[in-house]
């Protein structure tokens, strides 16, 4: 039997100023950053106050009432980019149901670090009245709130978005989780476990409980005073990371199937592979170890060698700390041509959206293939003499983009690399 | 890279912290002995709360099993994670630091997150400020953080993961681990664990009306009964320690037995007029691990304790196996339903079933329904080989797995 490969067939994007994929790309292109001063809650009290945000209005977008009620806001950007990823697939608009798919063959992998977080502080504000209450008051629960504690329940409300009733999982790795639930569908395609997955990834942490949490690591920028510049990946004069909120949602194929139904393939993802460090639930290693050896099976995997990749979009989250062990991880893992091939962080204009993230990035790295072009990193103006790689500062470039490489790196030590492959590279 | 299917994942070790006992020989015997650990609530006070009976795990003190500076960054999910990892290794014969680090690694489970440390950080954050929320909160409340911990305490740095999909993540993190192990390494630690009681935690389990509010515990948690009126929450975490079968035997460890059948199936969405798809995860595992009905000695059952959701699991055996044509036990009627746990607690019931030639009996029910025409283990334990073992889990929002496990 021939090996089963995998197709990105769809794409669905909800991002800060990107809302749907064109809009998106748009603003990746421009090197536009959307990091701002916090207006989800007062910040005032907070260390950092600035978060790249969506203006995102349920109802507008086309969910309904009790949708925009029952689930958190995570819930709903992965529900607005899935029926984009959907539309775009040409699997049908409202869903496959109506479609020639046995439901049996379609599945979902859903990345997400931080649950229903957003709503289950609200609902907590209210059971406990204000955190007056340690024994929080029952007559206050809503009829949803289980599925406010179980985040299990986002990737429930995408299998209905498509009528999925084939391996249906959330996938958690901290930070890593929306590359990680990439490769997840990636195996569950090519094992044969299903014909079609919704990959993706999706988290809302821009909410006081979150942004608290990272200011007791000292991990966010505080350059609250210049919100715009607030986040400065491989910058000498990085601050630190800024959260950001999205969902990507990708349409996983079986190509043969893709092909059959005449379907766009946008490129083929060609190997996946993870790896922890064994070391710290916060820190890394300046030598980069586990994500070098990530990227070096994902390569072997996707049997491409390391001179090969065009792009790599790097996770590049804004810390010291990243900035060196990534940046050691790819001249470990690629060699001389770490230092020919362009890589970058999107991060610097749209934040870090923790389980969404890696999702986003590989969205992002599919459309660099799709229109032969690299993202920038914004605000890169003074270059870190620790990190001498090039890392496209603030300016796109239009660029033959084959094979893409894209990393992550979070919270528990999970190092996790991606590659994608357009046509004609993935196996010669 | 991908060595296929060729490879066999058996299972050499076992960790269980369970309501009914900390450790495999404790849990065991209490099992078999059908000694119940549903209790009224201790863990807050329970006048204010409409739920009475809960299944803790009682004296569980963390600062006994694990170094304290792992105690204070970790919320009670992740102490019997690691505890559980530690007991799988020991029995395993696995020293960690004598082997390849990218030939093991961790899958976990876990439903609910760290619900107690969590809420006691949202308070720090309304009642005194954000200054005030501690610098664990960040790493501990989340649901990565079990199978972060264990990796880092034994230095496995293979292909981790971590799968959330209610209780059924507590199969389908072994589905994964034995993934993992067909794609090339070697160990992996796999299991689900979990702890929601703190009152915030506990108030979340109401809304869907499936707990039972019973004050009685002999009475509260009655699977497949005519007096069934819900379930029973727990708390606990089992963990096993899975391995590449020829490395198995390499290093003389004698299996449990064979991960040899793993399926999902998500329900379709309520109200589109399909049906239940449990069934289709039963004959996947089958499938699977090239199992006839006929071939399945005892089914390990989900037993929701819900009348409806009862007499669907008992259609779903009666279409593949016949009307109560195969026994079927659901020993969890002593530790109520433990969230991701749970599954993973019966697939460890399950290979010591297959070990001992015993199952497990189920308690507490006294009256099966017509309704649920199963041939359910009651009273003693029943002395029966046990070559293959079903194992089934269901979860909120309708996941379904079933794993298979076989004698080596």
């Amino acid at each position: 039997m021939t090996e089963r490969r995998v197709a990105v067939t769809g794409i669905g994007v909800i991002a800060p100023r990107g809302i749907g994929t064109a809009a998106f790309w748009e603003t990746l292109m421009a090197g536009r950053t959307a990091t701002r001063r916090i207006t989800h809650f007062d910040p005032a009290d907070f260390r950092c106050q600035v978060a790249a945000e969506i203006d995102f209005d349920p109802l507008a977008v086309g969910l309904s009432p009790q949708e925009a009620r029952r689930m958190d806001r995570a819930g709903q950007l992965a529900l607005v980019a899935a029926r984009e990823a959907l539309a775009d697939s040409g699997l049908t608009g409202s869903g496959l149901a109506g479609s020639a798919l046995d439901p049996a063959r379609v599945g979902v992998s859903l990345g997400n670090a931080i649950g229903c977080t957003e709503l289950m502080e609200r609902e907590y504000v209210v059971l406990s009245d204000g955190g007056r209450k340690w024994l929080v008051d029952p007559e206050y629960a809503v009829p949803h709130l289980y599925d406010v504690m179980v985040p299990s329940s986002m990737a429930a409300e995408l299998a209905w978005s498509c009528g999925a009733e084939g391996p249906v999982a959330l996938v958690s790795t901290g930070c890593t989780s929306g590359i990680d639930a990439l490769g997840h569908a990636f195996e569950l395609v090519r094992e044969g476990s299903a014909d079609v997955v919704l990959a993706a990834g999706t988290d809302a942490p821009v909410s006081p409980v979150t942004v608290a949490c990272f200011d007791t690591l000292r991990a966010q920028s505080t350059a609250n005073d210049d919100p715009e510049h607030a986040c400065r990946p491989y910058d000498r004069n990085r601050k630190g990371l800024i959260l950001g909120e999205g969902s990507a949602v990708m349409v996983f194929e079986e190509l043969e199937h893709a092909r059959r139904r005449g379907a766009h393939v946008y490129c083929e993802v060609v190997g996946y592979a993870s790896r922890a460090n064994g070391y710290h639930m916060t820190g890394l290693k300046p030598d980069g170890r586990e994500m070098a050896e990530a990227i070096r099976v994902a390569l072997d995997q996707a049997r491409l060698n390391p001179d090969e990749i065009d792009y790599v979009n790097g996770h590049g989250s804004g810390t010291r700390q990243n900035d060196r062990h990534e940046t050691a991880a790819f001249k470990s893992a690629l060699g001389a041509h770490a230092y020919d091939v362009p890589v970058s962080s999107i991060k610097s204009m749209i934040g870090h959206s923790l389980g969404a993230i890696g999702a986003i990035e590989v969205a992002a790295c599919c459309l660099a293939i799709e229109h032969d072009a690299v993202p920038p990193t914004a605000n890169l103006e003074t270059p870190d003499p620790e990190c001498d790689l090039d890392y496209v500062p603030k300016v796109a470039r239009e660029q033959r983009t084959d094979v893409v490489l894209s990393v992550g790196s979070g919270f528990g030590g999970f190092q996790s690399a991606i590659v994608l492959a357009g046509e004609g590279k993935a196996r010669r | 890279m991908n060595t296929g299917p060729s490879k066999r994942a058996v299972v050499t070790g076992l960790g269980v912290v369970a309501p009914t006992g900390i450790g495999v020989k404790t849990y065991w015997a209490n099992t078999l002995d059908g000694r119940s650990a549903l209790a009224p609530m201790t863990r807050m006070d329970p006048s204010g709360y409409p739920i009475k009976v809960i299944g803790e795990v009682p004296d569980f003190d963390p600062y006994a099993l694990l170094p304290s500076r792992v105690v204070v960054e970790t919320a009670l999910m992740t102490q019997f994670g690691l505890v559980c990892a530690e007991e799988a290794l020991l029995d395993g014969e696995l020293d960690p630091a004598e082997q390849p680090e990218y030939q093991m690694s961790v899958v976990t489970a876990n439903a609910t997150g760290g619900a107690e440390f969590g809420q006691r950080e949202m308070q720090n954050l309304y009642a005194k400020g954000p200054s005030q929320v501690g610098a664990y909160m960040a790493i501990a409340w989340f649901y990565a953080a079990n199978s972060g911990q264990i990796s880092i305490r034994h230095g496995m740095r293979g292909p981790s993961g971590v799968f959330i999909a209610d209780q059924v993540g507590g199969l389908e993190c072994v589905g994964q681990a034995r993934r993992v192990i067909r794609n090339g390494t070697t160990f992996v630690l796999s299991g689900g664990t979990d702890s929601s009681f703190s009152p915030s935690g506990l108030v979340g389990q109401i809304p869907p009306g499936l707990v039972s509010l019973s004050d009685d515990p002999a009475r509260a948690y009655l699977p497949f009964d005519t007096a069934a009126s819900g379930y029973v929450p727990g708390e606990g975490g089992a963990i096993l320690l899975v391995e590449e079968a020829e490395s198995a035997r390499a290093r003389g460890v004698r299996p449990y037995g064979e991960i040899a059948g793993y399926a999902t199936a998500f329900d379709p969405r309520p109200g589109t007029g399909r049906g239940p798809n449990l069934r289709r995860a039963i004959e996947g595992a089958l499938a699977d691990a090239r199992c006839a009905p006929a071939d399945v000695d005892v089914v390990f059952a989900d037993g929701y304790g819900v009348p409806e959701l009862d007499r669907l699991e008992c259609r779903a055996l009666a279409e593949v196996f016949g009307p109560a044509a195969v026994p079927v036990t659901v020993p969890k009627t002593t530790t109520g339903r433990l969230y991701a746990a749970g599954p993973t607690v019966d697939l460890v019931a399950a290979l010591l079933a297959v070990r001992h030639g015993v199952v497990p009996p189920t308690v507490n029910v006294t009256a099966p329904s017509p309704d649920c025409p199963v041939d359910l283990i009651l009273g003693d334990p029943r002395e029966t080989a046990v070559r293959t073992a079903l194992v089934i889990a269901r979860g909120h929002n309708g996941f379904n797995a079933a794993v298979v496990v076989k004698a080596v």
